[in-house]
């Protein structure tokens, strides 16, 4: 007897769709996956909206208002599982940039009216509210590794997520260092692996939009962009991005 | 390699031969018409990188470099030498241990699964052409781990058979290198099929050429050449003694194995600790490094599933992941287990040392840690290595 699909739902919150947008992305692959999972929940691609319970939730974005705080409780009594994509939802994403400063003056610079808006002092990760049973990384999340997550929930095993750093991936492809080849400032030795090393054989810096890797050491790789003569306000800045609110990231290269 | 004894390769003829410059390219006719793929150094995104070069204009010609702990810049140079570089981050290992292979696929039946095996091993025939002395060693001792055992790797061992090697031995030392300390350079004495020493001397552009099997003196037949004479095989001689003086390191290899063994309860691993990133590149660009992983995956439809092989680095906490958590879980551990196995239990493990004194580990760490340094920190009692 074949058994029904599994239940597939996407959750958004404070984000810029980008991440839930990378399943859309899956071309070639997304009639696979809307062979093998019902697509129950998903606003930004249908207008079907059937009720949970779901069996896999797929949750972009940060927790930033009272309402996303309550929302969230709901959502993960409606999911078996639990997956946060993108570094909103795993860290907090770029708008916890707000974390470091004081958002009643964000808003009174931003908005004429401030007082019609309910908004959180902070910015914080889907793992901050509510359990969570796997977080993927990335801004966005990379196309490989959701096809990965899903084929991995449907097979009943355990994703293959590299949790190395971004150095491994640019090795692996033969793309020369570019912090020892060319002084740039790169965040590769402290990023978690995922995204085949794009930034840096595009002759970029990487960013750390994969967050920290397993166990990174910011300190050290601050102290040796102050070497190559980076200001500790360039250092900060280059730390405070996409995963400025990822706890070994926080501290701006400072120890955490 | 277990294949072609080294004994076959080494025995060079008494008399070397001399190769003009200028004829590089009969050289890069006489491999290809013999079927092979010459890969050679050749300039790419600011470094000198081995890859197929599809003759000597390809090639890294009047380039050198300037390697120093967690730093590499490329320079031009005045001679036009066309070897004036040293070794690179992308090394030959990839070649014969690739970063990523597929092991094997199976496809789901009515009656459980079927393992399709990959393809028989039918790898190119290579010509590796500038391998450095250091580098070539690392590929013996690779050879060793990889297929020198009861199971040796089908397909590490046929492209190592079927691979030609031009090494080109080190007329000028590194800032990073030290295989005079390691005994491994700066000239190759085994496992290549011809070796080329350059001579940019006298306003004359000529290679010595020493072959080192029967197949290196079959190529070397099909390339114009004459018998060398003593002051060419003089001025070598001179290059090759003054690059063994001019090492940029120097690592102290005597009774380095009992020194590891004593210090691992050192204060001074903690000191690594602080400045190392665990972010793998030592072990990525080390020519002996062979550690890998493997993973399983299947399809969405849940109809194929295959098995992966990827290079891994003792510097990764999944890499020593057991049931119940990772034995080696601080970064000092890593750092400790990494130095240990290169420069101690891998003679009791395999009979020589790990280290092949190629320094890429000191260039391409990102924060400069320079193993030299650490070793001589550990033997003056723990105290700081290097100020990098």
């Amino acid at each position: 007897m074949k058994r029904s699909k599994p239940r597939l739902a996407v959750f958004k919150f404070a984000s810029c769709d980008g991440c839930q947008l990378t399943l859309l992305d899956c071309e070639d692959e997304l009639l696979a996956v809307a062979g093998q999972v019902d697509i129950a929940y998903f606003p930004e691609a249908s207008r079907a909206m059937a009720p949970g319970p779901y069996d896999l939730a797929l949750v972009e974005g940060s927790i930033t208002t009272p309402h996303d705080a309550e929302r969230i409780l709901q959502v993960r009594r409606r999911a078996r599982v639990l997956v946060t994509i993108g570094a909103c939802a795993t860290a907090g994403g770029i708008q916890a940039l707000r974390n470091f400063a004081d958002v009643a003056e964000y808003a009174r610079a931003v908005y004429p009216r401030p007082e019609y808006l309910e908004t959180l002092a902070w910015s914080t990760p889907v793992s901050s509210h509510v359990p969570v049973d796997l977080e993927l990384r990335g801004c966005p999340i990379d196309k490989g590794q959701l096809l990965e997550v899903i084929s991995a929930y449907l097979a009943g095993r355990r994703p293959n997520l590299r949790r190395t750093s971004v150095c491994t991936e640019c090795k692996a492809r033969g793309t020369t260092c570019l912090l020892v080849a060319g002084g740039v400032p790169c965040l590769g030795p402290v990023t978690q692996a995922g995204c085949g090393a794009l930034c840096p054989s595009y002759d970029r810096g990487c960013y750390g939009c994969f967050g920290p890797a397993e166990s990174p050491n910011p300190p050290a790789l601050a102290g040796r962009l102050a070497e190559l003569g980076r200001g500790p306000d360039e250092v900060e800045r280059l730390f405070r991005t996409f995963n400025a609110w990822a706890e070994a990231f926080r501290g701006g290269g400072r120890p955490a | 390699m277990p294949a072609r004894p080294a004994a076959s390769r080494s025995a060079s003829p008494a008399v070397p031969a001399v190769m003009a410059a200028g004829d590089l390219g009969q050289l890069f006719s006489a491999l290809t018409t013999r079927g092979y793929q010459v890969i050679g150094p050749t300039v790419r995104d600011g470094a000198v990188v081995y890859d197929a070069v599809d003759g000597p204009d390809a090639l890294a010609a009047g380039w050198g470099d300037e390697q120093a702990p967690g730093s590499y810049r490329l320079v031009r140079r005045r001679d036009g030498a066309i070897f004036g570089h040293r070794s690179g981050p992308t090394g030959w290992k990839r070649f014969f241990w690739p970063p990523e292979l597929r092991l094997w696929q199976a496809r789901r039946m009515e009656d459980g699964f079927r393992v399709e095996a990959e393809p028989a091993a039918d790898p190119p025939r290579r010509a590796l052409l500038g391998v450095r002395p250091c580098q070539l060693h690392g590929l013996l001792r690779l050879d060793r781990v990889v297929a020198g055992g009861p199971y040796p790797d089908p397909r590490y061992r046929a492209a190592r058979e079927r691979a030609f090697i031009v090494a080109v031995n080190c007329t000028e030392a590194g800032g990073t290198c030290f295989c005079a300390s390691m005994g491994t350079g700066p000239a190759a004495t085994a496992g290549y099929d011809l070796a080329l020493t350059e001579l940019v001397t006298d306003g004359a552009h000529r290679f010595l050429v020493e072959a080192g099997s029967e197949a290196g003196r079959a190529v070397l037949s099909g390339v114009p050449h004459r018998q060398a004479e003593k002051d060419e095989v003089a001025a070598a001689r001179v290059l090759l003694q003054k690059a063994a003086e001019a090492m940029g390191r120097r690592l102290d290899a005597g009774g380095v194995k009992e020194l590891l063994y004593e210090k691992f309860e050192a204060d001074h691993w903690d000191r690594v600790a602080e400045r190392c990133l665990a972010c793998a590149n030592c072990t990525s660009v080390c020519p002996t490094c062979f550690c890998t992983t493997v993973t399983d995956a299947t399809d969405l439809a849940g109809g194929r599933a295959e098995r992966r092989r990827r290079w891994d680095s003792c510097f990764s906490v999944d890499f020593s992941y057991i049931h119940g958590g990772p034995v080696r879980a601080s970064v000092k551990s890593r750092y400790r287990q990494w130095l240990t196995h290169k420069l101690a239990t891998w003679h009791d493990q395999f009979g020589t040392s790990g280290c092949v004194g190629c320094g890429q580990c000191i260039t391409w760490c990102p924060v400069g840690i320079d193993l030299t340094a650490e070793v001589r920190a550990l033997r003056a009692g723990g105290e700081r290595g290097n100020g990098v």
